[in-house]
């Protein structure tokens, strides 16, 4: 079976950089335009995507991600859109490794089987459920192995070895480090050291390491490549910039240009 | 049969309620509830715990509150009424008692501050008063809805040296305010306790609220015992996250031949949209770290709930009413936010007791219920809180429903 989140790591490591994972929520502002910021992102050298669904109670968001999730039930997002994304997706791409970020509520709603299965059905690689910690795994990695989907879990600062051995042994296809305490956001340029939460998830043989949740420019992927990790995620700051260009009123090529932009600089800070 | 559920419900898996309950809520907090449990399970056989507890609950609180025998309300009918008077603790409502327990473990666990969402503003009244009693940091999220329709709580919170933090997202109630406490949590865990206020969200919250509020069903049963010689025919009370019911519930599950009444508030009815019966009308879903029933929309977004009464304003419920629900042991029933109202006037008249809108639901319930019995009844209602800070509220309501 083909995985692609291993042809993408290898690619990174060949190429000598680490991987740039952009995250945006699906249906902001609107699914058309939603669409074409996902094209964009591809184009602009993203080595693979994170999407997010958008939920009406989104704990673990800070309010660029909120406005954003309220954005796209306001223009009418319904879950039964996914299927036209995820193929206009794999037919603008068949390769890039696609990571869907759903609230459990969301794939309780669906049907968890159901849900695994459209996953697979629709080429999506990995499903994050954030409000589903380690030790409520077995709601969903039954499903997730039967049905030949990647499931991946969050390897937090503060987690106990226990759980990072956890951690280490459930994800799939990738680990999802979280650089920092609290919610998604740019507000917050917290320092917390990653070794320790690093060498325990080597030790462990996790999946590579993509630090999500506290990147937001450059540098903060070059520290990403000094704590030698696999990647990093940018989510708030992308979607702000989206935000941002929609409120100043923006054509939609000056926003995808904006966009393109700052994944450059982000680029280029991925290569050792 | 349900001799066999209850056989089953004391086997399951910590945390969980037959399927209801669990830990769903990111990794990040996993390590603060693990510590909430091992402090809980501590301080549980811990004797200078208990003991300050006791004397809190005692000689600050007001514990044990009275049983009271309505001479009025409903006299005409096969009912006669017991109310379990929590209206009388500290602060008005139930809250206090386990609100001084986890401000206890707060300090237990060495943290200086709390974090605490509320509704009606009775949990957070509450929350500042424990705070203010034992020295302790309070911030209280609160939906800026609530924040408008329950004004004098707000005063009174701010009085007490809590600081008040409306939240504007979404439908700017209780679930808003939970979500943002949440939120805090994320980076204050390590000082900061989170102090929920229902028997609902993540284990071991639905398990230490219960412990903590259990004491209403156990005076109330030897009450109910030394006033009538038995158990009560049916246990009422009204159902926002659970805990008051709960409460008042715990001590009765076993006892089989006693009916376990929730009262969920049913707005402007159940054919609307506009309600909070959670059990009556939501699905199996996951809200704030519980698996339970939810009121959610056809995509599984959830739903803003709609209730007179601030305090039952909540698309969710703790997880134990969902089995009590899903098992039969409980039975759940919807209540209108006019006939709440009634209920409101009805016991003020009759009794010279003014009820929280909260309780006025039960109150409500038991026309219905003296209307379906052709037997005399002992009936147990939880009077979970007064209603002082209703009254403005009432006033707006009433000129809205019958204008001049
Ligand atoms: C007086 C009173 N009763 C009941 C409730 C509902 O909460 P619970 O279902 O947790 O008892 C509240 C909540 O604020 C309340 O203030």
């Amino acid at each position: 079976m083909t995985n692609r989140y291993q042809k993408t790591f290898e690619q990174c490591k060949n190429e000598n950089r680490i991987a740039l994972v952009p995250f945006v929520v699906i249906g902001d502002p609107d699914i058309e335009i939603s669409i074409k910021i996902i094209k964009q992102l591809i184009d602009s050298g993203a080595d693979a995507l994170e999407l997010g669904i958008p939920f009406s109670d989104p704990i673990a968001d800070g309010p660029i991600i909120q406005a954003a999730t309220i954005r796209a039930l306001h223009s009418g997002f319904k879950i039964s859109n996914l299927e036209k994304v995820f193929n206009a997706i794999r037919e603008y791409n068949a390769e890039i490794p696609i990571g869907l970020l759903m609230y459990a509520n969301l794939v309780m709603h669906y049907g968890m089987e159901k849900f695994v299965q459209d996953c697979a059905k629709w080429q999506v690689d990995s499903i994050l459920i954030p409000d589903v910690p380690a030790q409520e795994a077995g709601l969903i990695t039954p499903l997730t192995k039967k049905h030949g989907v990647q499931s991946v879990f969050i390897a937090p600062p503060n987690a106990t070895p226990e759980t990072l051995e956890q951690v280490a042994a459930l994800s799939q296809g990738y680990t999802y480090l979280l650089g920092r305490v609290g919610i998604t956001g740019t507000h917050v340029d917290v320092e917390t050291p990653l070794t320790d939460v690093v060498n325990k998830l080597h030790e462990h043989n996790a999946a590579p390491l993509l630090q999500g949740f506290g990147i937001s420019k450059p540098e903060h992927i070059t520290q990403a490549v000094i704590t030698g990790l696999d990647g990093a995620i940018c989510g708030s700051a992308i979607v702000n910039l989206l935000a941002q260009s929609l409120d100043a009123g923006d054509e939609l090529t000056k926003t995808l240009f904006k966009l393109d932009d700052f994944m450059q600089s982000l680029k280029k800070a991925t290569y050792k | 049969m349900i001799q066999e559920t209850l056989q089953n419900y004391s086997e399951v898996r910590k945390g969980y309620f037959g399927k209801f309950g669990g830990r769903f809520i990111p990794e990040l907090l996993v390590p603060a509830l693990q510590q909430l449990e091992d402090a809980f399970e501590f301080v549980q056989q811990d004797l200078a715990f208990n003991t300050e507890l006791d004397d809190l609950l005692k000689n600050y609180a007001g514990r044990p509150t009275p049983l009271t025998k309505c001479k009025n309300f409903l006299a005409d009918t096969q009912l006669s009424v017991y109310l379990k008077r929590e209206d009388l603790l500290h602060g008005g409502a139930h809250k206090t008692n386990q609100v001084l327990a986890q401000a206890l473990l707060t300090k237990h666990m060495g943290k200086t501050r709390v974090i605490a969402e509320t509704g009606a503003g009775q949990h957070g009244v509450a929350t500042a008063i424990a705070c203010a009693l034992l020295g302790l940091d309070a911030t209280i999220y609160m939906g800026s809805k609530d924040v408008a329709r329950q004004a004098p709580n707000v005063y009174r919170m701010e009085l007490m040296g809590a600081k008040v933090i409306p939240v504007d997202n979404g439908s700017g109630s209780l679930k808003d305010a939970i979500n943002e406490a949440m939120r805090d949590w994320a980076s204050s865990f390590e000082t900061t306790h989170y102090l929920l206020g229902t028997a609902a969200g993540p284990h071991p919250f639905p398990t230490l609220v219960k412990a903590f509020q259990k004491v209403i069903g156990e005076e109330a049963k030897a009450q109910m015992l030394e006033q009538t010689g038995r158990l009560p025919d049916a246990v009422v009370a009204c159902v926002g996250g659970g805990s008051n019911a709960i409460g008042i519930f715990a001590d009765f599950i076993q006892d089989e031949k006693v009916r376990l009444i929730g009262v969920e508030p049913a707005g402007h009815g159940l054919h609307t949209q506009a309600h909070g019966a959670t059990l009556l009308k939501g699905e199996h879903g996951i809200l704030h770290g519980s698996m339970t029933y939810v009121l959610q929309d056809d995509d599984g977004q959830i739903q803003e709930s709609h209730s007179i009464s601030a305090g039952l304003d909540y698309p969710a419920v703790g997880p134990e009413h969902a089995w009590l629900y899903a098992s039969g042991r409980g039975e759940y029933v919807g209540v209108t936010d006019a006939e709440a109202l009634q209920g409101f006037k009805d016991l003020s008249r009759a009794e010279g007791i003014i009820p929280a809108l909260e309780p006025s639901h039960a109150l409500a319930y038991l026309h219905t219920l003296a209307k379906e019995t052709d037997k005399p009844m002992n009936i147990l209602l939880n009077l979970s809180g007064r209603g002082d800070k209703d009254l403005q509220h009432v006033l707006e309501e009433d000129k809205k429903l019958n204008p001049k």
